[in-house]
């Protein structure tokens, strides 16, 4: 087990086996929670976490879970995270919790989350299982933060940074600045365009990515 | 980070795929789950509830134009309420269409929200009066007394909610004692598209309710809701009021919210009943109904009707 | 009330759309949405689960989990507030609907298990319809409604991955960049979707 081994755990899925661009997992929840930074980062750090400790949890107690029920036995530990998560967001950032709704209920739904218990942490021990979650969280929060990043600043003209508050970045028509907002932004669609345009990008950067028909 | 594989190994003895190894981890993972989900719904519950009991305040003292986010503090809240009366007003029913203080339940423990939709604590809105699109409503509402330091009500603040685009709005709306102005608007649980009709929330949209330079006239003479949102840029006249730009539903809905809950059916024969100078608003102060962190528990015997959940026995 | 009806069977379908406007069982449509027919056993998939799911839901919510639920055991139970057991309940309860669904389909109608059984397991973890649930417990909304939402929910869901199917059909004869093929294009194309669905926004009926 040496430590490049944990770095390309940790590290690979940020961008060369990103699991949103890639494996096309976990995009479900992602996008409503976009049209702002502060929600985006809430949002992207709340699935780091449940991904972490839900492979985590799952690796420590691998050899003891019945096969017959591996699915139930995963999902039941996914869902106690999350309610934590959520009852955790409710009482302490009570603003953002409000916004994000029934999005962070939907993270038990979430592929990755899924998708890395049963991928990876079942044939892992705990320590690499927790780096791994960590490591697919941060590629999911690379979408999700470059999303929200582009349509704040695109939509609102602002830009709403965690702890530091808002910030306006270009200031628009509407309160005497240059900038006509862009309302395709803040509507579902541009979301779908800003991921396929990243994906895009993404395999120009890595051509061994592009699908073959 | 050296993972250590061995202590996990040792699995012998134990066959997690005979039926009762099966059994056993199945009840065990579920309690152990069960516990701590348990532990943090309980343990973070005050904390939850005081967020949710100061959000409401904050928003009455944003509606009054008290609250300055640059300045105040959570902890500012309850000094900032003390030039506020919280009273329970029974909207208009069948038989009662003026309504009146509501002197059964406590000011405490009433739950609007809650009595909003039990059948209970709400009535059916007919459906040629629901302008607002909220299907039922309330039974008794909190209503909210701004005074000034000599004591004289200066605007009443009053809780409002109707459908926008996509989900309904829920605000508190300021009207002026004296004059039928507006004095401020604010709300705080709406899903509408960010920056679109998200800009309900916007402050300087908002700040165009407060009145200021340029009064916004909510009622007419004749006492008829006489508030219209027009097309950005087209206000023109003492009632009228700019909508938000690329939101036309959501500013219609805002129209029609405050059509609905000044209108006749909600708080309209209220406030004629106030500007009449009939209402008893002084008698805010005597014991029975007097300041919401202070109120005792409501003295009355379970009354037979307008006794919902959340009414006077249900410990808080 | 029929317009109450209407109301939710049109928005569910169109402006609301599980699929393109609250990005939900996202994984599922682009994966399986290459050709019409698969896509469409899927909806159907869809609906059938989301019907039920949906009202069962709106049951254990209203008789288990909502404040003051409990008071059909006894009236000492009227300020019990379960809701934060409401995901893990939801979600179990898809869980073993989709199960009883299989076995059910399995011993009786073999036919209809062979083409829509494998679709089933992967709808226990598709977020439509746990997001239909939590949607339909946020509206508020009664048994009625429900059951109306349930089934008109999945199929905005049935028919968005059928119309996405079809596009992706011609697709596959058009020359397109090699960074975008496959998975960037559908994006693409499903935001146009998007966009033509978005436009039924606000309609009242």
């Amino acid at each position: 087990m040496s430590s490049q081994k944990a770095k390309d755990v940790l590290f690979d899925p940020v961008f060369k086996n990103n699991p949103i661009a890639l494996q096309i997992l976990g995009i479900c929840s992602a996008l409503a929670v976009t049209t702002r930074f502060d929600k985006a980062f809430v949002m992207a750090v709340s699935v780091t976490v449940v991904t972490a400790f839900s492979s985590m949890f799952v690796s420590i107690i691998r050899n003891y879970i019945p096969t017959s029920i591996r699915i139930i036995v995963e999902m039941t530990i996914i869902s106690t995270l999350v309610i934590l998560v959520d009852q955790f967001l409710k009482a302490f950032v009570p603003a953002i919790a409000d916004q994000l709704s029934v999005f962070v209920g939907l993270i038990i739904t979430n592929c990755i989350v899924m998708g890395r218990a049963e991928g990876f942490a079942l044939k892992n021990s705990p320590g690499l299982s927790f780096l791994d979650g960590i490591g697919n969280g941060l590629g999911y929060s690379v979408i999700l933060l470059t999303l929200g990043l582009v349509r704040e600043i695109f939509g609102s003209g602002s830009l709403s940074l965690p702890v530091f508050g808002t910030l306006t970045v270009l200031p628009l028509t509407s309160d005497g600045g240059f900038y006509v907002r862009n309302g395709l932004m803040l509507t579902p669609p541009s979301a779908f365009f800003l991921i396929g345009l990243f994906i895009w990008g993404l395999r120009t950067v890595y051509p061994n990515q592009v699908e073959k028909d | 980070m050296q993972p250590n594989e061995t202590d996990i190994e040792e699995s012998k003895g134990f066959d997690p795929n005979s039926t009762s190894g099966t059994f056993i981890v199945a009840v065990v993972l579920c309690l152990v789950c069960a516990v701590a989900v348990s532990l943090a719904a309980v343990g973070l519950r005050d904390l939850q509830d005081r967020n949710a009991k100061n959000k409401m305040m904050r928003n009455v003292l944003i509606a009054a134009g008290i609250w300055d986010d640059t300045k105040h503090t959570d902890a500012d809240i309850p000094t900032l309420f003390e030039n506020i009366d919280t009273r329970l007003w029974n909207l208009p029913a069948e038989g009662k269409p003026d309504g009146s203080f509501n002197t059964e339940l406590s000011l405490d423990s009433y739950n609007q929200e809650d009595a909003a939709s039990t059948p209970a604590g709400s009535i059916e809105i007919a459906a040629d009066a629901d302008v607002a699109g909220i299907k039922r409503r309330e039974k008794v509402s909190r209503v909210y007394f701004v005074k000034d330091d000599a004591g004289k009500v200066t605007s009443i603040i009053l809780p409002i909610k109707g459908k926008g685009l996509w989900s309904t709005l829920y605000g508190f709306l300021a009207v002026d004692a004296t004059t039928r102005e507006s004095r401020g608007i604010t709300f705080y649980k709406h899903g509408e598209t960010p920056g679109l009709g998200g800009e309900v929330d916007n402050p300087k949209w908002k700040q165009k309710w407060r009145g200021g330079d340029s009064s916004l006239q909510l009622r007419g003479e004749d006492g008829k809701v006489s508030l219209d949102v027009v097309k950005p840029g087209n206000a023109s006249t003492a009632s009228q009021i700019d909508g938000l730009s690329g939101a036309t539903i959501t500013s219609n809905g805002v129209e029609n919210t405050i059509h609905y809950w000044l209108g006749p059916d909600a708080f309209g024969p209220f406030l004629d009943e106030f500007a009449s100078g009939k209402l008893d608003v002084a008698s805010a102060d005597n014991p029975a109904a007097a300041k919401e962190s202070e109120t005792p528990e409501g003295e009355s015997s379970p009354a037979a009707e307008g006794d919902s959940a959340g009414d006077g026995n249900s410990a808080s | 009330m029929v317009q109450e009806h209407l109301s939710i069977l049109f928005s569910s379908v169109f402006s609301e759309n599980l699929a393109l406007s609250f990005f939900l069982g996202m994984c599922t449509f682009l994966a399986l949405s290459k050709n019409v027919k698969t896509a469409m056993m899927l909806g159907v998939a869809v609906i059938v689960v989301q019907g039920i799911t949906v009202p069962v839901n709106n049951l254990i919510f209203t008789y288990f989990l909502k404040k003051g639920a409990l008071v059909w055991i006894s009236p000492s139970f009227a300020d019990t507030n379960l809701e934060f057991l409401g995901l893990i309940s939801y979600i179990g309860t898809i869980a073993a609907m989709v199960q009883i669904l299989e076995l059910f389909l399995d011993r009786y109608v073999p036919a209809l298990y062979n083409t829509l059984g494998i679709f089933l397991p992967l709808i226990t973890v598709n977020c439509a319809i746990l997001g239909g649930s939590l949607l339909m417990v946020e509206k508020q909304m009664t048994f009625a409604h429900s059951l109306n939402y349930g089934f008109s929910s999945g199929l905005g869901w049935a028919v968005a991955i059928t119309a996405l199917a079809g596009v992706r059909e011609k697709l596959k004869y058009n020359d397109i960049p090699a960074g975008l093929r496959g998975l960037g294009i559908t994006f693409i194309t499903v935001g146009l979707m998007a966009m033509a669905f978005l436009a039924f926004a606000g309609i009242k009926l």
